[in-house]
């Protein structure tokens, strides 16, 4: 099958084949990864603007790699560098950018539908690496390869995602693809961290304890507590919030044996998540980051229209 | 000046319960006589047959910009907007730079009206000097200007005191505090209404609690001072609520619901359409219903459109940082004509709620079609099927949700004072 669609605004927009379609590329392009000359043409004479409006590490680190392992030129700008900073509006910095004729912009923005945005005002494509709190398409592709890789298929799986489900950018996306692929979702976080309506997503279950959320999981995903947006009225303290919201040896216990442990990163370690899980054996939490470059390369050789992947 | 004859329309005003095939002669900027088959000799005949003819339309509640932001709009731009949709009279608010808190600028205001406009125009004082929430405007003064209601719109007060005490210092005045009833620390930094919409896109939402906990808070201390308290822009359950108790206790209260709120959901900013981006915001469909079911058992005494102008610049941007409002003058009155289709309320209903219900809400001396009274009339083609189209409006700013939309309904002729301000075609 081809894929149709010329950006990647979220997952939402995004069929069952299409998902299906980028994890299998993933696949093909991760062993690529593993070669001793990490790097394939497919991308040769294409120039990938990294514009990043957010301070972010390891999601424009892991798009730049993928970009440079296609043999794309990338270029970066950052939030600090950027003329954002100076006041010009979006629609300036696109223009300013299409005028420089980039064949792909990925976009990360703190304001939600900034990727809608811009993908209506430039040529190129645009991929969504991150929009406020909205979508985070790249990483539940991730997250459900890194799934697809230990268990062996997504249907059926049940997946539980602890934390900030309001703030959070990669419970939609991950609720969307899950949905779509025929796993259950199980949110659980602090009452004032779970927004209304956050079932109507998908197939979701919202849980108000944590025990129930996690209970014979297949999979349980941490998120990050934002510390510094958090104010005292939206949780007491960390202390409290690990204790009814963090995953330690004790409540892992609950899912199944063979749960897997995820979290998006960077991790609070004591908070979110005990340093024990995020060190023990049932973590896989560097093959999300691993999985990330991959899954990265397949969503730009998609968009990009290119025939082939060129990966012999 | 020339006579006037409107000749053959259905004419309605519920002020003077008058709903009957009729003319109506105007003479020397008044009404000089209604009645059958009036005498047409030597008058400029308007021919009104399959048409509604109607005391000139009121809008309580706009935002002209003028003076000091008058790139959005200015009294010259924004009464031909009125007109054009078919209001003879607009209320404008004190948020203007700067605020309207003085004698002089509502002097300013009045005089620029009266050089320039094309329609009448009654300053609305704001209740706090500057926006501040913290000390009174001179409303006795403002009063004998011609000042008849006083709002802190858009920049709610907070302060539950001040908020009693103005309410004690107008009510002798005669003047109606309006109030854009929203508790701001419950508001927080939303952006749409809270509801399943917001968490899908990711929007900081807005929750009905913080109208309705303000709506409520503005009825008590109406109840308890006895002034009159007039309530903006009613958009959810709980506030037509609050204000329907209130009325059946006997509260001095009187409220207002914009178009856009009867007619849209928070479905429209699906797309991150800042053209339906707004304060209050657009809610979810119970709202709706509940707003329309208070238009149709009188909860609700007035259609106010809350006619917000913006620059392109401030709307072009992404939806948390657009700027609130839209312009709602020239889409209002289809907009309430759909009412009438729909079968929420009958046309005379409807008429009232653009005319004497706004006029009364404020206290204005409009909204009257009698002889002897000002011949402020206008002329509906209720059946006219028309597009709106944002570029061709007479507003200086385009920010409307209906873009587009096929209305149904418009003003033909908007007369004022006996002068025809506004003709189709
Ligand atoms: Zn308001």
């Amino acid at each position: 099958m081809s894929f149709t669609h010329k950006h990647i605004l979220g997952i939402e927009q995004l069929a069952k084949e299409d998902i299906k379609l980028i994890l299998d590329t993933a696949d093909a392009f991760k062993e690529v990864n593993s070669r001793e000359i990490k790097k394939v043409p497919t991308l040769r004479g294409k120039t990938i603007i990294n514009a990043f409006f957010e301070a972010s590490t390891r999601t424009r680190l892991s798009f730049e790699i993928a970009g440079k392992r296609l043999s794309a030129d990338t270029v970066n700008i950052s939030g600090s560098t950027s003329s954002v900073v100076k006041g010009e509006t979006l629609e300036d910095t696109a223009k300013n950018i299409e005028a420089m004729s980039p064949d792909i912009i990925v976009i990360r923005h703190g304001h939600s539908g900034s990727p809608h945005y811009l993908a209506e005002r430039v040529g190129c494509s645009v991929i969504n690496a991150g929009d406020g709190t909205h979508e985070h398409p790249s990483q539940a592709l991730l997250d459900l390869m890194t799934m697809r890789e230990h268990k062996g298929s997504i249907e059926g799986l049940e997946v539980a995602i602890v934390g900030d489900i309001a703030h959070s950018r990669v419970v939609r996306s991950n609720i969307y693809a899950l949905s779509k692929m025929g796993a259950r979702v199980r949110l659980c976080g602090p009452g004032t961290m779970l927004p209304i309506g956050i079932e109507r997503l998908g197939n979701v279950e919202v849980c108000t304890d944590m025990r129930e959320a996690i209970k014979d999981a297949d999979v349980v995903m941490m998120l990050r507590i934002q510390m510094e947006r958090q104010s005292n009225i939206m949780i007491p303290s960390l202390r409290e919030y690990a204790r009814f919201y963090g995953l330690n040896p004790t409540n892992l216990l609950l899912a199944k044996p063979d749960a897997i442990v995820m979290h998006p990163g960077p991790m609070n370690r004591g908070v979110e998540i005990s340093s024990v899980v995020a060190d023990g054996v049932q973590n896989v939490i560097l093959d999300q980051v691993e999985n990330g470059v991959a899954v990265r390369m397949a969503l730009l050789y998609l968009v990009s229209g290119v025939e082939s992947m060129q990966t012999k | 000046m020339a006579k006037i004859l409107i000749k053959g329309g259905r004419v309605i005003s519920p002020a003077q319960k008058l709903d009957d095939i009729c003319d109506v002669l105007i003479e020397k900027g008044k009404i000089t006589a209604i009645g059958k088959k009036l005498d047409s000799k030597g008058t400029e005949v308007i021919d009104a047959s399959g048409k509604v003819v109607t005391p000139g339309l009121v809008d309580i509640h706009v935002h002209l910009r003028d003076p000091g932001l008058e790139y959005k709009e200015d009294i010259a731009s924004g009464t031909l907007s009125a007109v054009t949709g078919g209001f003879t009279a607009v209320a404008c608010m004190p948020n203007t730079d700067p605020v309207n808190d003085s004698q002089t600028v509502t002097s300013y205001i009045l005089k620029k009206a009266a050089d320039e406009g094309h329609c009448r125009v009654f300053p609305i004082a704001s209740i706090t000097k500057g926006l501040d929430g913290e000390s009174l405007t001179e409303m006795g003064e403002l009063r004998a200007l011609g000042v008849y209601a006083v709002s802190d719109d858009g920049k709610p007060v907070s302060n539950p005191q001040l908020m009693r005490r103005a309410m004690e210092y107008a009510k002798p005045f005669g003047l109606t505090i309006t109030s854009h009833a929203e508790d701001l620390d419950l508001v927080g930094s939303g952006v749409m209404n809270e509801g399943p919409v917001s968490t899908e896109l990711g929007l900081k939402g807005i929750p009905w609690v913080s109208e309705d906990s303000a709506t409520a808070r503005e009825v008590m201390l109406a109840e308890f001072t006895g002034a009159h308290l007039h309530v903006a822009h009613v958009s959810t359950k709980g506030s037509i609520d609050i204000v329907r108790q209130a009325k059946k206790r006997g509260v001095n209260v009187t409220c207002e619901a914009a178009p856009h709120h009867f007619t849209l959901t928070d479905d429209a900013v699906r797309g991150y359409n800042t053209n339906a981006k707004m304060n209050p915001p657009l809610r979810s469909e119970e709202d709706r219903e509940a707003v329309r079911q208070g238009i149709a058992d009188g909860t609700v005494d007035a259609i106010a459109t809350d006619h917000a102008p913006h620059h392109i610049d401030e709307k072009n941007v992404e939806f948390s940082i657009a700027m609130n409002g839209i312009v709602g003058l020239e889409t209002a009155l289809p907009l309430t004509l759909k009412l009438v289709e729909e079968g929420v309320i009958d046309l005379p209903k409807a008429v009232a709620l653009l005319t004497c219900g706004p006029a009364e809400s404020l206290g204005l001396p409009v909204g009257q079609l009698e002889v002897g009274g000002a011949a402020d009339i206008t002329v509906i083609d209720p059946n006219l099927e028309w597009t709106v189209e944002a570029q061709k409006l007479a507003s200086k700013s385009k920010n409307t949700p209906f873009d587009g939309w096929q209305m149904k309904g418009a003003a033909v002729c908007t007369i004022v004072a006996g002068k025809i301000a506004y003709k189709r075609g």
